[in-house]
């Protein structure tokens, strides 16, 4: 295999971070070689997600290595650990299906260490006598790891959440909200054309356009604002972070509207894109490598009716504007 | 991960130090660097580091490390939720 990226793997990469392909990005599970592999060379395992294929592959440039893929159904290492895919079993099963035996003498697996969630060393070595050594949580660590004896520093073996990790997931969260956002939006333009002429088309579309850029503002607040800014935004819940960037930018919205909208819809709107912004905010928990799930319950049952009575709020003011303003 | 902390006392990883070998497998493991093992036992030094991935219990071949593992992901919790009223299996997280 290819050490170096081609072009066709560049624009690939794009469509997948986007979210087009992301479901299907996949290489065939088994046994592939990087430079020229012999029976001492170190076994790594991965999944077939290509993305991950690839950052290891593109990592082991110069080096003589196995790869094995095991069949995740195109997820990533830690993903797929964490639902079972990347498994023990899933893992004992490729090394007998590749005959990985009959290509190397020294009966050693390197497994990510994002893997061990999924991965019982223990059970492996049972299973198929072949041993786990939990390599580097990045592939871009392998190098100085399998230089250094199988040696990771405590740096190799920390998770970390850097504004460049976080500024590749903000694609993926828009492509996987765009259907409810239309949805929302088309709702908006008809909720707000009800008037005390029963439905006035000027008005949907007048007041549906701020309506739209409500509902838009706060999914940019709660997708793209919290996920860069969030090491900074007060409070660790995240439905709380997301509250922060849409109330500033409600602000703005009224201090601009002060003409156009009376109080009612101004509220409306601000309350609104609060909720929107809350709601996005708490889903990139998901995201996130250090949110866990007890974690997440517990800030849910709290911000969820603060967002649903914003989102009451907002709509219901929106609604009854027209008749008392 | 110093720069970025979560929700405090929710964790639910315990861990049996009587049981403990010291074999050092959940402070190889742990991507929060929270175990370390000191005089053949470990400890547990910042639970609330803690993400519940499940990796330590998983490689603890003496199962003294307890923690109820998953998703840390609204999405998640959100078809969790809807599945447990509705008895539907919806979507199964994000990623």
């Amino acid at each position: 295999m290819a050490t170096k990226p081609d072009f066709q793997d560049r624009i690939a990469t794009i469509l997948t971070r986007v979210g087009l392909t992301r479901n299907s990005y996949r290489v065939t599970p088994g046994l592939y070689g990087v430079g020229t592999p012999d029976q001492d060379s170190p076994v790594l395992v991965t999944a077939n997600y290509k993305l991950s294929f690839d950052t290891l592959r593109f990592a082991l440039d110069g080096i003589d290595a196995w790869i094995l893929v095991a069949d995740t159904r195109g997820i990533n290492v830690w993903c797929a650990a964490g639902k079972g895919t990347f498994s023990s079993e899933e893992i004992i099963n490729s090394v007998k299906e590749t005959r990985l035996a009959e290509r190397v003498t020294h009966h050693r697996l390197i497994v990510p260490q994002l893997g061990a969630t999924g991965v019982s060393g223990l059970h492996v070595k049972k299973q198929s006598g072949f041993s786990v050594r939990f390599g580097p949580v990045r592939a871009s660590d392998l190098r100085p790891y399998l230089q250094d004896n199988y040696q990771a520093d405590e740096s190799m073996r920390s998770v970390t959440f850097k504004l460049q990790e976080r500024l590749v997931l903000i694609p993926v969260e828009f492509y996987l909200v765009w259907k409810p956002l239309a949805y929302i939006c088309v709702g908006a333009f008809l909720l707000s054309g009800i008037s005390p002429s029963l439905f006035s088309i000027s008005a949907a579309w007048q007041r549906g356009l701020f309506a739209v850029a409500a509902t838009l503002t706060g999914t940019l607040c709660g997708s793209i604002i919290v996920p860069i800014m969030l090491p900074w935004l007060p409070g660790r819940h995240f439905w709380l972070k997301g509250l922060w960037p849409a109330l500033l930018s409600g602000i703005l919205f009224v201090l601009l509207t002060l003409k156009q909208f009376s109080p009612y819809e101004q509220m409306a709107l601000v309350f609104w894109m609060t909720a929107v912004s809350s709601f996005q905010a708490m889903n990139f928990t998901g995201c996130t490598p250090y949110t866990s799930p007890s974690g997440v319950e517990y800030e849910m049952r709290r911000g969820i009716g603060v967002q649903m009575t914003l989102a009451a709020l907002g709509i219901v003011l929106w609604l009854v504007a027209p008749f008392i303003g | 991960m110093k720069n970025f902390r979560y929700i405090p006392n929710t964790a639910t990883l315990s861990l049996d130090v009587n049981t403990c070998i010291g074999c050092g497998n959940c402070q190889i493991v742990c991507p929060h660097r929270i175990l370390t093992v000191v005089e053949q036992k470990a400890n547990i030094v910042d639970s609330d580091g803690c993400m519940e991935c499940g990796a330590c219990a998983k490689n603890c071949p003496v199962e003294a490390i307890t923690v109820t593992p998953g998703v840390g992901c609204a999405a998640a919790i959100i078809s969790q939720w809807i599945n447990r009223i509705t008895g539907r299996e919806t979507i199964k997280g994000c990623c």
